[in-house]
């Protein structure tokens, strides 16, 4: 494609909606900013009420932002209706056109931009090849699997060489094995094309498998944005460490600074972690401890009771009690490993470099 | 929080599509131009038409005792055909979803769900007439009664509640398919018998949907024109009463106030209908059958009922067949064979026949594509896309189905005769086919938009999204997308307005001039003089084009429906 990439700025941007029970406002999105840098792959995560749907419909221009502007490039598109807008979408549900065959489907957007018959089928055959479903032209969509009708739908987006390619929950109606391996086909493909994409999910491993930057949503505001390695390592806030993998929180009261380590006090257990900018004695601290950071031994660490032990191939889950807090850990390769049973007191073990402190 | 800018971009982007803004503006004039405008100028004339504004017209009127007694006689009418066609319909429904039939019973069913809809809506009271009546084939010949009266109250009623009951059967038929089987099953094993069970879950169940179907007959039944009109005698309704004041009496103010009462009645009834009974309905009976119900088999259930409503259905059919035959008749009441075929001949050699249904036929063959074509727009706008005016279009177009042909008519005359509020403009419309054209669209428009609307609604928005993301605009969605997507929708709609224009009578028969013959004008002018043999052959003739417009429908469906492939160009 010789098309300059464009990225996407939202300049604080706003939607409100009306309660359907109660009558009342509220904001979808509030005050939302945004920079997506041109070609690269971001995808939007939150559950769901979260606004990322409406953030997308705003860029594809089905909804209109009550406050800021949305910039497409330099350009501003907010009174661009969608057809004007040089984007294009792959929805949930693929949305093909039902009465028309494939190579119809995916030539539709170009009839309508008066590409010439022979560009259009050359284009097309192209595309389809791009997205493995050369041969497949003359069949009409309901004669699809639904891994197909999603590539035709991607094929169809592609095919008009918009400068963004919006997908809303595309692989959410697929089932588990089709969705990871369409999920690689999407990556492999925008790569091939380089073509600036915005991605609505709320399947985290689906986000950290796709994205160069993943924005974290929380009731209309974006909670954090970053990789994802400094999303999941780096969480901002208890609900991103939450949403994103699974997490421990442990709080304690600092009591002394010793070194590059911060000493805390979680119900009198001493605890060691890594000391950031800011922290000061007798405050409260949250540490976020992945499950696979931590692995249980018979000393050192913090003194523990076992809750749940239970084998799951490829780790050993528990669930300890240190102190008041309930931990869940995995213990991964666990066939050479001493195996812990409920009601045994042992030690709970971490590295004070793989815990990030809130 | 301000909304200003988002409405304020909606508001550009609708700008930014010339063919849509044309479409809103002319749906918008349109509405209100013929339907608003009319009722509207009723409320003028009712209040103002003796020159001073008041309620010295309303105090006239209702002092008149003759008028008095006809809202009496409407709703007395309106409330018992309610329920009886509630409950003929729901025994219908109910034997149809539940019982397991033949396939004689089960075509008796197919027949009679389809004759109110190609038939015109009075020819019962004429057969009633000719088989029941002081003459009549049965009562007379068979039984040798010879002073039965069918006119007046249970003509009426008979007459209406064959004529509407249909229509609650195929209403109920739809709900009783959506319960659940496994709740009545749940009773069943519970221990509950068959008739507890009915009791206890399925009526309940479906209460709000008869109560829905009860306003349906009964805002039908109080609008009806032509079956008092041939069949009332002297019991006057209100539809009749109106069409004499202003035919007889040529009291159009005292008409313009018994419309705006007619009008207020049914308008309080849809209201109900529409606001309270229709969310009950879809709040009570969301869920989908899970799987097929088992039909009852149980012999001491299935025969009485089945049988029952075989009768029912034959004796139904009889009363449409009675019709051709009464056309064969030499003389009616007299002289019974040998059948011939002068009647026919009379209706084109004397009764200027083939103009009547060239007239008929060439004002519906246009309208019908009018109204098919607005009521697709109307869902589409309603459904798919939205704006400020949206509430506007759609609640106007519903508010037509509330009001009754009658009341169109006098709001027509009224409104039009002397040109818009009496300025001269649009005068020129008054008398001619155009108006008559305009009021076929506007009876047929609700129905239309209805069945619009439930099509669209299954349609996944998205698809046109789609469509509109990948550069078409609205006009280019509508014609590459949505109408595709409802051909057969459109296709019938088309019928059902053709049928629906050619039948009707009740506001047309106030608007038509000596230059316009219409079929069904002429058939109330000879059952009013007693010529039920004319009468009956014109009507013979018109079933007929119905009845070859829906097979054609059916054909034309079949090959060209939505699960054909279709191809663009």
């Amino acid at each position: 494609m010789e098309k300059v990439k464009k990225g996407v700025r939202l300049e604080h941007i706003s939607k409100i909606y009306q309660d359907p029970k109660t009558g009342k406002d509220f904001y979808a999105v509030k005050d939302t900013s945004l920079t997506i840098e041109p070609g690269s792959f971001v995808t939007l995560l939150g559950p769901s009420g979260c606004g990322k749907t409406t953030t997308l419909r705003m860029i594809a221009g089905f909804e209109s932002p009550d406050e800021g502007e949305i910039y497409l490039g330099d350009e501003p598109i907010n009174e661009l209706t969608p057809n004007k807008r040089d984007t294009a979408m792959v929805f949930q549900s693929y949305a093909l056109l039902p009465h028309y065959n494939v190579f119809d489907n995916v030539a539709y957007g170009l009839k309508l931009r008066k590409v010439p018959r022979e560009e259009i089928k050359q284009r097309v055959m192209r595309i389809l090849d791009l997205v493995e479903l050369t041969g497949m032209e003359g069949r009409m969509t309901n004669q699809l699997s639904g891994g197909q009708q999603q590539r035709v739908a991607l094929a169809r987006a592609l095919v008009i060489e918009p400068s963004v390619l919006l997908f809303d929950e595309p692989l959410s109606n697929l089932d588990a094995k089709l969705r990871v391996s369409m999920r690689t086909e999407i990556r492999r493909i925008q790569q091939e094309v380089g073509i600036t994409a915005i991605y609505v999910t709320h399947d985290q491993s689906e986000a950290m498998a796709l994205s160069d930057n993943i924005i974290i949503m929380n009731k209309g505001v974006v909670a954090q944005m970053g990789t994802p390695q400094e999303i999941y390592y780096h969480p901002v806030s208890e609900f991103v460490a939450d949403f994103i993998g699974e997490a421990n929180f442990l709080r304690g009261t600092m009591q002394k600074k010793d070194g590059e380590l911060a000493e805390l006090s979680m119900d009198g257990i001493p605890l060691k972690v890594p000391f950031r900018e800011g922290m000061a004695a007798g405050e409260e601290y949250t540490v976020v401890l992945r499950p696979e950071a931590a692995s249980l031994g018979d000393q050192g660490g913090l003194p523990c009771r076992v809750v749940l032990s239970c084998f799951m191939g490829s780790y050993q889950n528990y669930h300890v009690m240190a102190g008041n807090t309930l931990v869940k850990l995995e213990e991964h390769n666990p066939k050479n490993k001493k195996i812990y049973q409920v009601g045994d007191t042992c030690s709970l073990l971490f590295d004070p470099a793989s815990v990030h402190v809130l | 929080m301000a909304r200003g800018q988002g409405a304020a971009l909606d508001r550009k982007k609708l700008m930014a599509d010339p063919i849509m803004v044309t479409t809103i503006v002319v749906l918008i004039t349109f509405l209100t131009l013929f339907i608003l405008y009319p009722l509207a100028i009723l409320l003028v004339d009712s209040f103002v038409g003796d020159g001073s504004f008041g309620l010295s017209i309303f105090r006239r009127i209702f002092a008149m005792p003759s008028f008095v007694r006809a809202i009496k006689n409407t709703l007395r009418v309106g409330f018992v055909v309610g329920i009886l066609s509630t409950m003929v319909g729901l025994l219908f429904a109910y034997v149809e979803v539940y019982v397991r039939m033949n396939r004689f019973a089960g075509g008796l069913f197919k027949v009679v769900s389809m004759l109110p809809v190609v038939s015109p809506p009075f020819v019962l009271s004429l057969s009633m007439i000719m088989l029941f009546g002081k003459a009549g084939l049965i009562t007379r010949f068979l039984l040798g009664i010879y002073d039965n009266s069918v006119y007046g109250y249970w003509g009426i009623v008979i007459v209406q509640t064959l004529t509407f009951f249909p229509v609650c059967y195929m209403m109920l038929k739809g709900l009783l398919k959506n319960i659940d089987p496994s709740l009545e099953e749940a009773a069943r094993d519970m221990g509950a018998g068959r008739w507890k069970v009915f009791t206890s879950v399925t009526l309940p169940l479906l209460l709000p949907g008869l109560g829905n179907a009860f306003l349906v007959t009964f805002i039908e039944s109080i609008a009806d024109f032509a079956n008092p009109m041939i069949i009332g005698g002297s019991y006057d309704t209100l539809a009749t009463t109106i069409y004499l004041q202003i035919t007889g009496a040529y009291d159009k103010a005292g008409a313009a106030a018994m419309a705006v009462v007619l009008l207020c009645i049914t308008l309080t009834m849809f209201a109900v209908q529409k606001f309270y009974l229709e969310a009950k309905t879809a709040a009570t009976l969301t869920g989908k059958a899970s799987r097929a119900r088992m039909l009852i088999e149980d012999k001491s259930v299935k025969i009485p009922l089945t049988v029952l409503c075989s009768l029912g259905a034959m004796f139904v059919i009889m009363m449409y067949i009675c019709v051709p035959i009464g056309a064969c008749f030499p003389t009616w009441g007299y002289k019974f064979f040998p059948l011939t075929g002068k009647w026919f001949g009379q209706v084109f050699s004397k009764y200027h026949g083939f103009k009547a249904f060239k007239d008929s036929f060439i004002l519906s063959l246009i309208a019908s594509p009018i109204t098919a074509l607005l009521s697709m727009i109307i869902s589409y706008l309603v459904v798919k896309r939205k704006f400020k005016a949206k509430g506007f279009i759609e609640a106007v177009s519903m508010l037509a189905m509330a009001v009754p042909g009658t009341v169109l008519g006098v709001g027509y005359i009224r409104g039009f005769s002397g040109g818009m509020f009496h300025t001269g403009f649009l005068q020129g419309i008054y008398g001619t086919g155009l108006i008559l054209i305009i009021v076929f669209v506007v009876r047929s428009l609700p129905t239309g938009t209805r069945s619009g609307i439930s099509a669209l609604r299954q349609i996944d928005k998205s698809i046109e999204e789609s469509a509109y993301d990948m550069g078409a605009d609205s006009f280019k969605v509508f014609m590459t997308v949505t109408l595709p997507l409802i051909k057969d929708s459109f296709l019938s709609g088309l019928v059902t307005a053709f049928v629906r224009s050619i039948t009707a009578i009740s506001a047309i028969i106030l608007l038509v001039t000596p230059s316009y013959l219409l079929i069904t004008v002429q058939i109330n002018e000879f059952a009013e003089k007693g010529a039920f043999s004319l009468a009956c052959a014109f009507a013979s003739i018109l079933i007929v084009i119905t009845y070859g417009a829906v097979l054609l429908m059916n054909l034309v469906i079949k090959h060209f429906g939505t699960s054909k492939n279709l191809k663009e160009d």
